[in-house]
């Protein structure tokens, strides 16, 4: 799928990057801690994650992740938001909350990709 | 390509600007044209001792030397020093406060994730003076 179709499946808006929608993923992971993503993710290019603060967008960032959804309605601040501009990272905000969003993806093909 | 060397101060209290220097050693290394999995470890080794340097230590300082074989990273702080470095290297053991968990990190993954992502890693510590970890990449 796109990064647009993650949009639109999580009912998500864009807050930057828009011109990467069109991007395809494969894989994304979900989680709080960024230790753990640091820890089991390799290669998944969407981050799923209720933790709004710069660092998921430079753990996304040393992860090669390419879009972030920040679940349960939380909305980055202008430093999270310019971080990943600079970075080339998509940023989408939805209401709905890990579980739901990661079963809704799932659902609709994206994968969990390898661990190591 | 000759041996080039990088020094960053990491900064104990902007938890915003941590991994800045892990950021940038990032982007130089994809500019050189690097393996783009040499280009991870490192990024990922990296950036889990400037953590730890932020929550642990009061901040340090970071030497990166890149010549065509290899990668080094120093790490140096004058944090409290690591008590009991078998511990610390387990997986899931960790030392950091609440208030560090909150911002996503004190899963106990840090050493042992700079182990993992790296080729060769050394532990200097002493009690109340500091620690020095030196992780070596291979620039395959």
């Amino acid at each position: 799928m796109t990064i647009a179709d993650i949009r639109d499946h999580l009912e998500a808006t864009v807050l930057c990057c828009e011109e990467n929608l069109g991007r395809e993923v494969h894989t994304a992971c979900g989680s709080d801690m960024m230790s753990d993503v640091l820890a089991f993710v390799k290669d998944q290019s969407v981050l799923v994650t209720g933790l709004c603060n710069p660092q998921t967008v430079r753990t996304a960032e040393m992860m090669d992740i390419i879009c972030i959804c920040f679940v349960r309605g939380k909305e980055p601040d202008e430093t999270v938001i310019k971080l990943a501009e600079e970075r080339d990272i998509v940023i989408m905000a939805t209401q709905k909350r890990m579980f739901e969003a990661c079963g809704i993806l799932y659902e609709n093909g994206l994968r969990g990709g390898a661990s190591h | 390509m000759s041996t080039l060397k990088f020094h960053y101060k990491v900064d104990k209290t902007d938890f915003t600007r941590a991994g800045e220097a892990s950021s940038d050693v990032k982007g130089k290394l994809k500019k050189m044209g690097c393996d783009p999995e040499v280009v991870r470890k490192v990024a990922i080794a990296m950036y889990e001792g400037e953590i730890n340097m932020v929550i642990h230590a009061d901040g340090g300082v970071i030497d990166v030397e890149i010549s065509p074989e290899d990668i080094t990273l120093v790490l140096k702080d004058k944090g409290p020093g690591i008590a009991d470095i078998d511990k610390a290297m387990q997986e899931g053991y960790s030392t950091a406060s609440e208030n560090v968990r909150s911002l996503g990190f004190g899963a106990g993954m840090g050493l042992p994730n700079m182990k993992k992502y790296s080729d060769e890693m050394k532990i200097e510590t002493e009690l109340g003076v500091g620690t020095t970890v030196t992780m070596v990449i291979h620039n395959t």
